[in-house]
């Protein structure tokens, strides 16, 4: 199993690692029973725009590059355009992954989509309304 | 310049000097077919003799014991299916006992011969990596013919008691063969005073070439051939030799054999070293037997972080070592050694094994304390579940979220 540069690069230095302390959006995926927990927070202005987002993840060299591919792909982006985010254009993003660790790229998607629920929940509105799955 | 410090000498060992210089000649003109009956064979021949030699006198056996084979997983294949398929047992002699956390070489063989009819119990180890010997005993059926268990483990470096599994296995007349690819060169193996019957062993792992391993097969046990041919290795072992191997493997037992002591007393310096400073870094614990372990084995489990991640940034700062995590096994389970041993996933995905050799320095170790630690640092720094650890919540509670 080999690793491309690209994710070797994210991987050895990851992009927007950390906590955003007044987020307004949170999303946790993963479990730690199967090695891989991401958590993304986002700080996502009036316009609806993703101003800032960080991650901290625990997993492998795979679950941190596709955190930090995610987090790179969204920022600056709309709600919408975050919602539209796949897990294949993360793969891609880093010139593919190795096929067993084509979930880290699922996880990622996973994550972003687990904040901006978080994001709806908070504004009081129902996320089924707006984020398709 | 950027140190490097190999400490993965459980998955393979550099070819010492000493071993290369015995194989070149083998490499270059010495290239007859021992077989042959000319001057070009026949000094081939002796040269693979003395190799038998040389194995046999460190295991303290007879040459012609001793079978040489494509490596290791060949040797434990030929023991196991080479004992059952060569019509000699009794009818009713269908059994074989073996342990949770063997090699894949012994498990996947004995998967095999469950799947063609034979009947396999695989033993529970205890949180150390031992067999239960009164487990062991009550294993043991009328039916049972084999009892394969490794002699010292290749994650966690924990060493079986080989005498007393043997004691037992032979009070019921039950053969023992013991995977002892790690041990040997490593340990003191002694067949007679163990009372083993079959042993495997390999080159590569005690300074010696790839592709050349050998089974110790005790006079009068009769085995099938694995391989059919031109009778090589006594009808055991067919297809033209490798001598060049044979003769490395030869000289890796040698010098093993021969500075066993000495070098056994360095490596396990430098391993408790090792461990004492790796168990500095808080949540930390030491995996396997404390104290009979393999001397260059050091293996641990480090809590919140995840092991592929761990070896790759070690990899990036020089040092080669490995994990048992679910990353590195392609699928969502952590090594069977690591389970078996009863670590729960989430702990067992933060493994790490270092192994030393002799050609391994205080300052080596010195060094890999420190990558260890402050890759642990980086790695926790940007673990969430970190966090939730140091804010106090028990760590079960954490994972089962």
């Amino acid at each position: 199993m080999e690793y491309s540069e690209k994710v070797m690069d994210h991987f050895a230095n990851p992009r927007n690692v950390g906590v955003i302390e007044d987020a307004n959006a949170v999303g946790e995926v993963g479990n730690a029973k199967c090695g891989d927990i991401m958590k993304m927070y986002m700080k996502i202005n009036d316009d609806g725009v993703i101003e800032d987002i960080k991650f901290k993840t625990f997993g492998c060299g795979a679950a941190v590059a596709t955190s930090s591919m995610a987090t790179e792909l969204v920022k600056g982006k709309t709600i919408e355009e975050a919602l539209k985010l796949t897990n294949k254009a993360v793969a891609e993003a880093l010139d593919g992954l190795p096929p067993v660790k084509m979930h880290c790229s699922v996880l990622a998607e996973e994550a972003i989509q687990a904040a901006l629920t978080d994001y709806y929940t908070r504004k009081g509105l129902n996320p089924a309304d707006y984020i398709k799955k | 310049m950027e140190r490097v410090v190999y400490s993965d000498n459980a998955a393979t060992t550099p070819i010492s000097k000493n071993v290369y210089n015995a194989m070149l000649p083998y490499l270059t003109t010495g290239y007859g077919n021992p077989s042959s009956l000319y001057a070009l064979g026949r000094e081939e021949k002796k040269a693979m003799e003395q190799a038998r030699a040389q194995v046999a006198k460190a295991l303290n056996c007879e040459p012609n014991e001793i079978i040489f084979t494509s490596g290791g997983s060949e040797a434990d294949n030929l023991a196991i299916k080479g004992l059952f398929f060569s019509g000699k047992l009794p009818k009713n002699k269908r059994h074989i006992i073996t342990s949770k956390f063997e090699h894949h070489a012994v498990l996947y063989t004995c998967e095999f011969m469950e799947r063609i009819g034979y009947d396999v119990t695989y033993l529970d180890v205890d949180s150390q990596g031992h067999v239960d010997l009164d487990e062991l005993d009550a294993a043991i059926t009328e039916n049972t013919a084999l009892v394969t268990i490794m002699a010292a483990n290749n994650e966690i470096g924990t060493i079986q008691d080989l005498k007393a599994i043997s004691d037992i296995c032979h009070k019921h007349n039950v053969l023992f063969h013991t995977d002892a690819v790690q041990a040997m060169g490593h340990m003191r193996i002694d067949v007679k005073a163990m009372g083993i019957d079959m042993l495997s062993i390999s080159g590569h792992k005690l300074h010696g070439p790839k592709g050349i391993g050998a089974l110790y097969c005790r006079k009068g046990i009769v085995l099938e051939p694995l391989i059919h041919g031109g009778g090589q290795e006594r009808g055991k072992r067919s297809g033209t030799e490798n001598i060049a191997g044979i003769v490395g493997l030869g000289e890796a037992v040698r010098y093993a054999d021969e500075h066993l002591e000495s070098n056994m007393a360095y490596v396990a310096k430098l391993r408790d070293r090792l461990i004492e400073g790796v168990l500095k870094i808080p949540y930390t614990q030491l995996t396997g037997d404390p104290v009979n372990r393999l001397p260059g084995t050091a293996s641990f489990v480090i809590e919140c972080i995840e092991g592929e991640s761990l070896v790759l940034r070690l990899d990036m700062a020089g040092v080669a070592a490995s994990t048992g995590s679910a990353c590195s096994t392609g699928s969502l389970d952590p090594s069977h050694v690591l389970m078996a041993i009863g670590l729960p996933h989430e702990i067992a995905h933060g493994s790490l094994r270092v192994t030393l050799s002799e050609q391994n320095t205080e300052e080596d170790v010195d060094y890999l304390i420190e990558t260890i630690t402050s890759v642990v640092e980086t790695l926790r720094a940007m673990s969430p579940v970190w966090d939730e650890k140091i804010s106090g919540q028990p760590m079960l509670q954490l994972f089962d979220k």
